[in-house]
């Protein structure tokens, strides 16, 4: 079999970066406000999707607190971007504390701020649950993001409390998305097929052997977790800047989006960073494209009344589907290479010559 | 806080501690036996609810009659969750359980919302006898609260009866010692698994009919949280053990009542502390109250 060649492969993926670009500026120019939102949407679930299969995928511990560090990136900076006399109007509660109240930043700092403050948080929960496993692991990151999420809606004078933000920039544009998915994407990519990433896959398949031989379990999964929560975060930051509008219920920045993002990496296959990536745009084009079934339609001169909830029970069942019967999903834990598709496309012609 | 105000919670903790620990039993059960957190054991819960709710509105059926429809459809729809979702996973690696599970609990939510529809419904389909407030001293309780509790002692005493001294249960309790040797046993494993799910969802489904009848309202989501609060009373218990889910609930269900009386400013924050006790319980003593055997192969 022929290998394709380091610079071969530099050579394509650059091409395909670049391609990409021109595509979105494409994309930005002609095709609409709703599809350039849905486009830079796709980006951001990327992000999350990507920062989650980190953690539930290459490390193989079973996190389910994924909302939590989203939803702390995303009041975080929204709340260093909100312009200032929004703030004094939206806290009509309890007026905002002292340094919040009197910043306003930029994206980007504030977008990097977000993402470290989540992944403090990340520390902090990964700290202590690191030392379960399996589902107590599992449900202990959830009870960590169910308290994050009631923090959230009590702490009036930091985060407005259930009434949520209101008013905030939208900034979140097709570069931005995009741009940081590329850093989100490489990150965690040469994590992946670094030393580390070798070690952490190890610890996927058989804890109790990789720390026979000599890695230290619990540092590894720490770094992951950490490294997961900051990207969590800087998605949570350009979601915020895509919404203008959060706040604390379960539906939005609670469980669900757990539940949405977990829907993303199961379909494209537990561990796989390109799997992670084609789950979110199956999942963001699908959510759009189901919006049909919710909303009422004329069929062959039938009225048929929109059904709400219609689409999330699609995606339920093809959840449950996917889980019993293909539970490799699409890329199961390979990733989208030129080898992949060398082997694919070319291999029976290479043969025959 | 006053004497009769103390009487006051400690009744209202006695009644939400019951509530948590008949939802928990179910899921102490199948973990014991599968080493699985059933995450759709709760929305099972609210199915049954609906399920009577529909019965007793819709087919204008006598209130008791509907609650017994809703136990038993609850029941079923336990047993075919099993069937369907989890039996096939059962030699998978037990993650893909845990995920089909989130998923089954996720798809019964969203059928809720398409069949029933999302917007909370008022649950009132009751005797007004039991809406009736008894003054004694001077703590004021619904009779509603003493037919809730009582309904919950009794199905203890039947549970704690029909583990310990009938067959099945006995094949219950070794079946989550060991399965392939209760297999050797002569009993068949499929059928008492099934059982589990059975009685754990109808016991899951009394206790949402009385939530629902205590904090009058049916919706979709109501069956995640006291979910997920009875699953912490189960790891609160030791998980695996049915003793120890009851008296777990009932401290649950005590703690939160007694701690929102006494610090009155933390009531936004009563969600919570389930969570922070499940979290401590944790990392310091994970085997909880009654702890279970159990051991872990390299």
């Amino acid at each position: 079999m022929k290998r394709v060649s380091v610079k071969m492969n530099f050579i394509l993926t650059t091409i395909l970066v670049i391609g990409s670009g021109f595509f979105l500026l494409f994309a930005n120019n002609s095709f609409g406000d709703y599809w350039s939102r849905i486009i830079t949407l796709i980006a951001i679930y990327a992000i999350m999707a990507v920062s989650y299969t980190l953690v539930n995928g290459v490390t193989g511990i079973f996190s389910l607190g994924h909302a939590g560090f989203i939803a702390v990136g995303a009041y975080t900076a929204a709340l260093l971007t909100l312009p200032i006399h929004q703030k004094a109007m939206s806290f009509f509660i309890q007026p905002l504390i002292w340094p919040l109240n009197s910043i306003q930043m930029g994206f980007l700092p504030a977008t990097i701020i977000g993402g470290i403050v989540a992944a403090f948080f990340a520390f902090i929960v990964g700290y202590p649950s690191l030392r379960l496993t399996g589902d107590y692991f599992a449900i202990a990151t959830l009870a960590f993001a169910e308290i994050i999420r009631i923090v959230i809606q009590n702490s009036y004078s930091i985060t407005n409390g259930a009434l949520g933000l209101k008013g905030i920039p939208s900034y979140t544009t097709i570069w931005w998305s995009w741009g940081w998915l590329l850093v989100t994407i490489v990150v965690i990519g040469s994590l992946k097929f670094s030393s580390y990433g070798r070690a952490l896959r190890a610890l996927s398949e058989d804890t109790v052997a990789a720390r026979a031989m000599g890695i230290n379990v619990f540092r590894h999964q720490l770094m992951a977790f950490v490294v997961s929560g900051f990207f969590a975060g800087i998605g949570g930051a350009l979601y915020a800047h895509w919404l203008t509008t959060i706040d604390p219920r379960p539906t939005s920045l609670g469980i669900m989006l757990t539940f949405y993002v977990l829907i993303m990496i199961v379909l494209g296959g537990l561990g796989s960073i390109s799997g992670a990536v084609l789950g979110a745009i199956f999942f963001a084009i699908a959510a759009q494209w189901l919006r049909i079934v919710e909303s009422p339609m004329n069929l062959f001169g039938l009225k048929i009344p929109g059904i709400p909830g219609m689409s999330m029970l699609i995606f339920a069942t093809v959840f449950i589907l996917i889980m019993l019967f293909w539970r490799r999903g699409i890329m199961g834990k390979r990733e989208l290479s030129w080898q992949l598709f060398y082997n694919f496309f070319l291999k029976e012609a290479g043969d025959r010559n | 806080m006053s004497t009769s105000n103390l009487i006051q919670d400690l009744i209202n903790g006695t009644l939400l501690g019951g509530l948590y620990a008949l939802i928990a039993v179910g899921y102490t059960m199948v973990y014991g036996i599968l080493r699985l957190i059933n995450f759709a054991h709760g929305d099972i819960l609210m199915m049954g609810v609906y399920f009577s709710f529909y019965f007793i509105a819709a087919l204008t059926m006598p209130w008791w009659l509907g609650f017994i429809v809703g136990i038993v459809g609850a029941g079923v729809l336990g047993f075919m969750v099993e069937r369907i979702a989890y039996r096939p996973l059962r030699s998978a690696p037990r993650i893909s359980s845990l995920i089909t599970a989130i998923g089954m609990s996720f798809f019964l939510e969203s059928l809720a919302v398409v069949v029933f529809g999302g917007i909370p419904k008022s649950f009132n389909l009751y005797p007004t006898f039991f809406s009736k407030i008894l003054i004694i001293g001077h703590t004021r309780i619904q009779v509603l609260t003493f037919f809730i509790l009582a309904v919950t002692f009794l199905l203890m005493f039947v549970l704690i009866w029909l583990l310990y001294k009938t067959k099945i249960g006995i094949a219950m309790r070794a079946i989550s010692v060991d399965i392939p040797t209760t297999s050797l046993m002569g009993a068949n494993v499929d059928n008492i698994i099934g059982l589990t799910f059975i009685i754990g969802s109808m016991l899951a489904a009394t206790s949402g009919i009385m939530w629902a009848m205590r904090y009058p309202q049916v919706q979709p989501y109501m069956g995640f949280v006291p979910g997920l609060k009875a699953f912490i009373a189960a790891v609160i218990g030791g998980i695996g053990s049915v003793p120890g889910a009851l008296v777990g609930g009932f401290l649950l269900g005590m703690v939160e009542i007694l701690i929102v009386g006494f610090f009155p400013n933390l009531a936004g924050y009563r969600d919570a502390f389930a969570y922070v006790i499940l979290i401590v319980l944790l990392m310091f003593r994970p085997s909880g109250i009654f702890k279970v055997y159990s051991e872990q192969k390299v």
